[in-house]
């Protein structure tokens, strides 16, 4: 159990360690950065999925936000979507925070 | 004389038989029991409340990120819907997996009918509601939700109701639909359109005859009076924001599990930090509570004079105590990390409450408000006592 644990939080910090190392426009502490994609599972995904394949919000997976500005959904994900569920993030998140969400997201390495 | 006696214990042997096999459990009722939905290993837990001990896991129920169930009418069977569209159907007697279909692509839970005998699911993709035979889950009929707008729909809030058929709100199109399912070969359907902005759940009152929709795009929630639906839908807390800018809703509010107590309804609001009671007789604003957060869930305490509120992210590591008398908050509890949802057993002596990022499920005294046990569950969500066999709406 406690093996199986330390090799996926290796296998996170890997896959955190690529995403940023493509996009990374701000350095987060691995803490963060692994609370950051928990938040993104199992918080966005009570709306998007656990899995991110959508639920009551659309899917968030690579092919669903192809073509998609990555600043706008960095935008989206801060100040919500007017008239829909989607609520702001930023008293939660910072611009450098969301913006490593939306890059994971469009990579499609959420581990 | 002996031999005689040995095989009239054989004849009784044949007509009842043991269940075969070696490490066969002991037969158990099933009327103790709560089941826990582990949502990312996509398994349940059928534990016990007389002991408190879990009884077993059963494995293989895909996607239930935001897994519900309802129970057969002899509580032998729950039906479990799992948000990849998937329904199955899992034995609490002999704990394994029964049968499971993949009936959409993405659904969000479902009820079972009066008799027991059709199963029906909410689906949000394609939108509409899937009824399936509740013994062999064969599919029997397909409502493709269709609003005013002649697109589909995402479907929620789907119950049963008290004459045998069931209801459910359209998110997208703003509608509340009635499906009376009397004769299977001619269903038909009471539509309520433009009843207000993305119905985001609904829900029955316990004597089934109340039907209500929180909105989310607007504050209100609708009212249909299933003995006269003929007087249409109905808005009700018109306007409880006032004009204030709604707060951020960082989950979206249940109303599964609300309750009455006494002549009032408590209800959470949506983007405010309040629980609304209202006036079961006038369905007026009877009183409003400021908790500490945007409500997920308020359930109320089997005898009424409690209810315990649960909270949308950050503050979902919070229970709030609210005593009903009094309209007021009696205690603010911090019993673990990620509460996502809390299950009284069916005579209030105990509260289970799952804590995802704990890994466990917390039971509790509702009243000494003193943890009873810790069990051990992987990322647990909600909890499901088998009492919800016996209730019109769950």
């Amino acid at each position: 159990m406690r093996e199986r644990a330390a090799v996926a939080f290796a296998l996170l910090l890997a896959a955190l360690g690529r995403a940023q190392a493509e996009s990374a426009p701000a350095a987060l502490a691995p803490a963060r950065a692994a609370e950051l994609v928990h938040l993104l599972r199992h918080d966005c995904g009570s709306c998007h999925g656990l899995f991110l394949k959508g639920g009551l919000g659309p899917p968030l997976s690579p092919s669903a936000l192809a073509g998609k500005d990555p600043q706008a959904l960095v935008l989206t994900v801060l100040e919500g979507r007017a008239g829909t569920p989607m609520p702001p993030w930023k008293g939660l998140l910072d611009e450098a925070e969301a913006r490593f969400l939306v890059d994971l997201l469009l990579a499609g390495r959420v581990p | 004389m002996r031999r005689r006696g040995l095989l009239a214990t054989s004849a009784a042997l044949a007509t009842f038989p043991r269940p075969a096999g070696a490490g066969c459990p002991e037969p158990r009722g099933t009327g103790d029991l709560l089941v826990v939905v582990e949502r990312a290993r996509g398994s349940v837990l059928v534990a016990e409340s007389t002991r408190r001990t879990i009884l077993g896991r059963i494995e293989g129920l895909g996607d239930l990120s935001h897994a519900s169930m309802v129970f057969s009418r002899d509580a032998r069977y729950a039906f479990v819907f799992g948000r990849d569209g998937g329904l199955s159907k899992v034995d609490l007697v002999e704990r394994r997996l029964r049968a499971r279909i993949v009936q959409a692509g993405n659904a969000i839970g479902g009820a079972i009918g009066r008799d027991g005998r059709i199963v029906a699911v909410a689906n949000y993709e394609p939108g509409g509601v899937r009824l399936f035979d509740a013994e062999s889950l064969d599919p029997l009929l397909e409502i493709p939700a269709i609003g005013a707008d002649g697109r589909r729909s995402k479907v929620v809030g789907l119950v049963d109701t008290a004459d045998g058929g069931f209801a459910f709100a359209l998110f997208d199109a703003g509608e509340i639909w009635l499906l009376d399912v009397t004769d299977l070969a001619e269903p038909r359907i009471t539509r309520f359109a433009g009843v207000g902005s993305l119905p985001y759940d609904g829900n029955v009152t316990a004597d089934g005859r109340f039907y209500l929709a929180g909105l989310f795009g607007e504050d209100g929630v609708v009212l249909v009076d299933l003995w006269h639906p003929e007087a249409g839908a109905r808005r009700i807390l018109d306007g409880y924001g006032r004009g204030e800018a709604p707060l951020p809703v960082y989950k979206m509010p249940h109303l599964e599990g609300w309750g009455t107590a006494g002549e009032h309804l408590f209800l959470p609001a949506v983007g405010r930090h309040e629980v609304l009671a209202v006036d079961r007789r006038s369905w007026r604003e009877a009183a409003r509570i400021p908790v500490l957060g945007q409500p997920v869930f308020v359930v109320v305490r089997p005898d009424g004079r409690e209810a315990w509120v649960s909270f949308a992210h950050p503050d979902n590591g919070k229970i709030q105590i609210l005593d009903l008398e009094r309209f007021a908050v009696a205690a603010t509890l911090s019993p673990g990390r990620a509460i996502l949802h809390l299950e009284f057993t069916p005579r209030g002596d105990q509260v289970w409450l799952s804590a995802r990022d704990d890994d466990r499920v917390i039971v509790m005294d509702p009243r000494r408000r003193e943890v009873l046990a810790h069990l051990p569950a992987e990322k647990p969500s909600g909890i499901f006592s088998t009492a919800r066999a016996h209730r019109i709406g769950s």
